[in-house]
């Protein structure tokens, strides 16, 4: 039985449908993540589950009993804010106390599993310090303490990287996955962020309008995407506007419009002459100079018209012969400076038939 | 000597004459409460007799004693009903509570004087005396006092009052130990901010008042009437000290307020 069921859960503000019959089973254990943009409905849900907010229809089962009427002191579930939310009159110690102090244990059992909650995060010299004179890293650290202590059954997380700066997110987001490991509480985890999904995540939802688009591991979520907006939300990806000509069990033909013939694997309820698009990840294509090119079906021409060079990688933008642009991923792992191809060269595209996909409108 | 740019002059000489403007009445008042003359015209030498003779004003006295009195219970009741004030404004977002609760303060003094009269007088069909006057200042510190709480919790992040509840608080809970201390500040500010303007005025307690217990304006009011002796001076100059001090309280747990920290 899934630890925290989702049924149905809808909720209204005003005309405004936040989130739209909603359904997710979480399981003990498990780091999942809802991922989406901003208004998506994603925060709305996690303030239902901890229950800031009720919900307008639907449940909220935990171990199959439904806690929709349980106020917030009453779920075992503890959040970490994006602000942190620490108490700003209580030191560090009394603020990771304070779950303790509210659940009735006694004074000596608080000292003493404070004490050894800030020696695991390493924040003992500041347990007598208020948490404006802490960093933004030390609050955070101090949220997370204080959303543990207590052992919930469920953490819920509202995009508590969302204030770091990036070299510091990278950092904490291997020590998150250490530390949902370590205490073995189920996370709920809720970002806009698509690579933080990714890298954090054992499932991932990704929310739209208030709707589920898809629920999934994150490799399964950028390989196989459902629909168009799960593919351009994820990662990158090159989309051309293309109708189906033929369909068969192996593969779909498309007409890339103001290009050539192109396949992609086949689909559930697809037809002949549906409109939408062609759509291959930058790092799936290939680019080859026009002049040794293979001529294989999946290959379309065009001249560099562009490149960025980020250090590791560098994306060259391919302009088609119907003056539509692709771009193209090259990691630069050849030792030393290579600059395969220069603005202007001519060159011809191609890619596996596996890695494109056709996405109805 | 520091050496002030150009442009610092002019702003120099512009606050210092804002500042002469302000303060120099008051200046003379004090001046005059140690002079040893009956006449506040010019300086004689110093004396402390007038502050004695103050001592001696069983008149006087007394109507300190009842201003005290009212200034410390209406400051407390508006304390307390500001205070509520001020958290349900903050709490239920309806536009219409700051409004009634903000009227009081910006309204003309004299009809609130009047209104008060008629209420009492007709309504409540109270004598009017030491109670009506408390219940009159009452009214206009509550609104004092629920701008300063509400300012106070406006500044603060919601998230810390759902993070207590997340975190096992009841609600009472939440308010007892996370609410409360963090607007002390402010309520402790508002009741200050309420004993000074409870022990001065004048308007709506002269309306208010009656005819019984002498009342420290109106008394220096009546005092004045005969001529500005300096034992008025003195008087004054003791309010004065006493205002300053509590608005200095005041205003340090107003910048601690601004600052958004509290210890």
């Amino acid at each position: 039985m899934a630890l925290l069921e989702i049924r149905n859960v809808t909720k209204q503000f005003g005309n405004f449908i936040a989130v739209d019959n909603v359904s997710i089973e979480i399981r003990a254990g498990e780091f999942f993540t809802l991922l989406g943009p901003s208004g998506c409905g994603k925060t709305t849900l996690l303030r239902m589950i901890a229950g800031f907010d009720a919900p307008d229809g639907g449940q909220i089962l935990l171990d199959g009993e439904d806690i929709v009427a349980f106020p917030p002191e009453k779920r075992p579930f503890h959040t970490v804010f994006q602000s942190y939310a620490l108490f700003p009159h209580m030191t560090v110690a009394d603020n990771i106390g304070f779950p303790l102090k509210m659940s009735g244990k006694a004074r000596e059992e608080i000292k003493t599993r404070v004490a050894e909650t800030l020696e695991e995060v390493e924040l003992s010299q500041f347990a007598d310090r208020y948490p404006h004179e802490l960093s933004g890293g030390q609050k955070q650290r101090v949220a997370f303490a204080r959303g543990l202590i207590n052992q919930p059954r469920l953490l819920l997380l509202d995009e508590p990287l969302g204030a770091l700066d990036e070299k510091l997110r990278e950092n904490m987001q291997r020590e998150l996955i250490n530390l949902q490991a370590e205490a073995g509480v189920t996370f709920i985890y809720v970002t806009h962020a698509q690579n933080e999904a990714l890298a954090l995540s054992h499932r991932i939802a990704v929310m739209n309008q208030g709707r589920i688009e898809q629920i999934d591991e994150p490799s399964r979520i950028y390989n196989f995407p459902v629909n168009r907006f799960v593919a351009d939300f994820i990662g990158k990806i090159n989309m051309l506007n293309a109708w189906v000509t033929e369909v068969s069990p192996v593969h779909l033909k498309l007409k890339v419009e103001g290009l050539g013939e192109v396949a992609v694997p086949a689909k559930d309820r697809i037809k002949v002459n549906d409109h939408g698009v062609f759509a291959v990840r930058p790092e799936q294509v290939r680019i080859v100079p026009l002049t040794t090119a293979i001529h294989t079906e999946f290959q379309l021409n065009g001249k560099i018209k562009d490149f960025l060079y980020i250090g590791d990688v560098t994306t060259y933008i391919i302009e088609l012969s119907n003056s539509t642009q692709i771009e193209a991923l090259l990691p630069n792992s050849v030792p030393g400076h290579t600059k395969p191809f220069e603005v202007g060269d001519t060159v011809a595209v191609s890619w596996q038939e596996q890695s494109a996909q056709f996405f109805p409108d | 000597m520091i050496k002030i740019p150009h442009r610092q002059t002019v702003l120099w000489i512009a606050s210092i004459l804002v500042y002469a403007f302000l303060y120099i009445p008051l200046i003379i008042i004090v001046v005059f409460s140690f002079n040893d003359s009956k006449l506040n015209a010019e300086w004689v030498g110093f004396t402390l007799h007038w502050y004695k003779a103050l001592l001696n004003n069983h008149e006087m006295l007394l109507a300190a004693r009842n201003s005290l009195i009212i200034a410390i219970s209406a400051s407390f009741l508006a304390t307390t009903l500001g205070t509520m004030a001020g958290l349900a404004i903050h709490r239920y977002k309806l536009k219409v509570l700051p409004i009634l609760a903000f009227t009081p303060v910006a309204m003309p003094e004299i009809l609130l004087g009047v209104s008060l009269l008629l209420f009492f007088l007709q309504v409540l069909n109270l004598t009017l005396g030491m109670l009506s006057i408390i219940i009159a200042h009452t009214t206009f510190c509550i609104g004092f006092v629920a701008i300063i709480v509400r300012a106070r919790l406006q500044g603060m992040d919601e998230s810390i009052f759902e993070a207590a509840r997340d975190l096992g608080a009841t609600p009472w809970q939440t308010f007892h130990q996370i609410t409360l201390p963090l607007i002390r500040p402010a309520i402790i500010a508002g009741a200050l901010m309420s004993f000074t303007l409870s022990i001065d005025d004048f308007v709506i307690t002269f309306f208010t008042k009656g005819v019984g217990e002498p009342i420290l304006p109106i008394q220096i009011y009546t005092m004045i009437k005969v001529a500005v002796t300096p034992e008025v001076n003195a008087i004054s100059t003791l309010l004065m000290l006493l205002t300053l001090t509590l608005i200095i309280i005041a205003t340090r747990f107003d910048t601690s307020m601004l600052r958004g920290e509290s210890k």
